[in-house]
């Protein structure tokens, strides 16, 4: 209990040292450079870009506070630092910070999927004249539909009959030639990328020598060390053998191995972690608080 | 002050702990010294290496998630291809990587401003289709992306115009986080067609990737410490970026990474010496 009050006083501090901060206007201004473009185009044809400008820039011409960014800014610190609440255990801030990440998500991919997908990949081929004319203005004038392209249209429109009460029967096919050609594929390039490619990789002189004759006795431990991690590892997951003598203790050496990576991969992943709770803890610090000025934008 | 309940550490007082570790070196902007290991300088090399308007394609397969990883990673290999003069052909594989690509070309054009689109990089975008995407680039590289982001025909453009298929490129840059990414690049492009290619990724994905090195992939950047080391190789190379503060953004963070990992250790160490009494306690009894 004691704990808790001592957690909600070190936040509530923190709080009031945000609000006192933001009151003095020192922190969490979004600046902006107003660019007439082209610079070369008649004055009727042009039209104003804001592009980011930092707060040592604000005295200049055309920079000025851009308070739809600001408030972007504020918006995505208190967001993060509403995900972060989830630490104290779940909440309603974390909630609503969750569910807006993942409608916003929804929205970014359906729209960008339109575009970058049946508008870029399909009508594209099927009518190009009409997206030419409309959004990719690249197409060139000689380009023809491509009518094969109404066979995925025809698949597309199969798959959404999922949604449909009645004869949902028929997105099996579209998916089930999807499953069939994708596992078509994967298989024949996993098979000589990792399964021939792994094992040729595998395949190394246990004691190496450099072109000039010497010994290299880094690089022969090194491939000494791959060969028996690949090869006892191989053997504890060997089952049609017991695994008793000389294939008991190789497997056990295979456990090693594999506790090593595992212990590896623990490792790699701590840095991540730790790397995106720091770019995070950068932004608030130096984009909102202005409490650090790495990129010396405000002195 | 009540720190353990029922013998457990409550583990807010774990995540306090941690965000004091990561939060002082970044307030008090520590950084240390970085040396580049020899994965990173095969990277380096591979880029470095190539003949001045090479054609490099950069693929950035991460969403922003993943950004406070692979971020610097992206600009410290945009910025050493500028300062190369290679030619950039970006692309992803990955819905929300158009904004990540868009924010390096910002970047490209700040610092680089004799940088000309569609000469000297192209914007490809978002190719959706995952790897159905790889294997239609390596037969036609011009179905696949008949325009740029800015609706202009490849055709067109003298970056693009010369390709039939990707295997025409010098170098792919593939800097990704999950699927798809360096592993599909890898079994689609990279080993069928002997294509040279470096990636770079998480740290989390990076022991994944090392098996394919040097045969199938030249090397790997592995997280933020691979992006801190190539930062510190270029600059040791390219001095003029000594003072290009934005060029320091995995250095920077690897205060953060030292100082929690401090913790980590220590944390690991205390908890098995407990363990360890507890257990001694009990035999006594």
């Amino acid at each position: 209990m004691k704990a808790d009050k001592l957690l909600a006083g070190i936040l509530l501090v923190l709080g009031l040292l945000v609000i006192i901060r933001a009151s003095s206007g020192d922190m969490g201004m979004v600046y902006t450079r107003a660019v007439s473009t082209p610079s070369d185009a008649p004055p009727e044809l042009r039209w104003t870009k804001y592009e980011a400008a930092t707060p040592i820039e604000s005295n200049e011409p055309g920079v000025a506070v851009s308070w739809p960014r600001t408030l972007g800014l504020w918006i995505a610190a208190l967001l993060t630092l509403a995900i972060f609440s989830f630490l104290l255990g779940d909440n309603v801030l974390y909630k609503l910070a969750e569910a807006l990440f993942v409608g916003v998500s929804a929205g970014y991919a359906m729209v960008a999927g339109i575009y970058d997908g049946i508008v870029s990949k399909l009508l594209s081929k099927l009518a190009p004249g009409l997206i030419r004319d409309s959004l990719i203005p690249g197409i060139p004038e000689t380009v023809e539909p491509d009518w094969l392209y109404v066979i995925p249209l025809i698949l597309s429109g199969m798959l959404l009959w999922r949604l449909s009460p009645k004869g949902g029967w028929i997105s099996r096919w579209p998916i089930a030639l999807f499953i069939g050609t994708t596992a078509g594929y994967r298989m024949v390039t996993y098979f000589e990328a990792d399964f021939v490619g792994q094992i040729q990789n595998t395949i190394v002189p246990l004691l190496v020598f450099a072109a000039d004759g010497s010994f290299d006795g880094v690089q022969s431990i090194k491939n000494i060390l791959m060969v028996t991690g690949v090869l006892s590892t191989l053997t504890y997951f060997f089952f049609s053998v017991e695994h008793v003598g000389i294939v008991h203790r190789v497997s056990r050496l295979g456990i090693w191995f594999l506790m090593i990576t595992f212990g590896v991969g623990f490792g790699m992943t701590v840095m991540g972690r730790i790397a995106l709770l720091a770019a995070r803890l950068e932004f608030l610090f130096d984009d909102w608080l202005w409490l650090i000025d790495p990129l010396n934008r405000r002195s | 002050m009540q720190f353990l309940t029922n013998g457990q550490l409550d583990r807010r007082w774990i995540f306090l702990g941690m965000l004091l570790a990561i939060a002082s070196p970044i307030l008090l902007q520590v950084t240390f010294p970085e040396k580049p290991s020899p994965k990173t300088i095969d990277v380096f090399n591979a880029i470095d290496q190539l003949s001045e308007s090479s054609r490099v394609v950069i693929a950035c397969d991460f969403d922003p998630a993943s950004a406070g990883e692979l971020e610097p990673m992206i600009s410290a290999i945009v910025r050493h291809c500028a300062l190369k003069r290679h030619r950039m052909i970006f692309l992803t594989l990955w819905l929300p990587g158009a904004p990540v690509i868009k924010s390096n070309i910002r970047m490209l054009v700040d610092e680089f401003p004799d940088y000309r689109s569609g000469i000297d990089y192209v914007d490809l975008g978002y190719q959706p289709g995952a790897e159905v995407v790889l294997k239609v680039l390596t037969s036609n590289f011009k179905k696949q992306c008949s325009s740029d982001t800015s609706g202009r025909n490849t055709a067109d453009l003298p970056i693009t115009a010369p390709l039939t298929t990707i295997q025409q490129v010098d170098l792919i840059v593939s800097v990704s986080t999950g699927f798809p990414g360096t592993t599909e690049w890898v079994q689609y492009v990279g080993s069928p067609h002997k294509v040279k290619m470096v990636g770079g990724t998480t740290a989390v994905s990076a022991p994944s990737l090392y098996a394919y090195i040097p045969r199938q992939l030249i090397s790997v950047l592995g997280g933020i410490k691979g992006a801190a080391e190539y930062e510190r190789k270029i600059m040791d190379h390219y001095p003029q970026l000594e003072a290009n503060q934005s060029a320091r953004e995995g250095i920077r963070r690897m205060g953060p990474q030292f100082m929690g990992h401090m913790l980590v250790v220590t944390l690991i160490v205390l908890g098995n010496i407990l363990f360890f009494v507890e257990k001694r306690k009990g035999t006594d009894r």
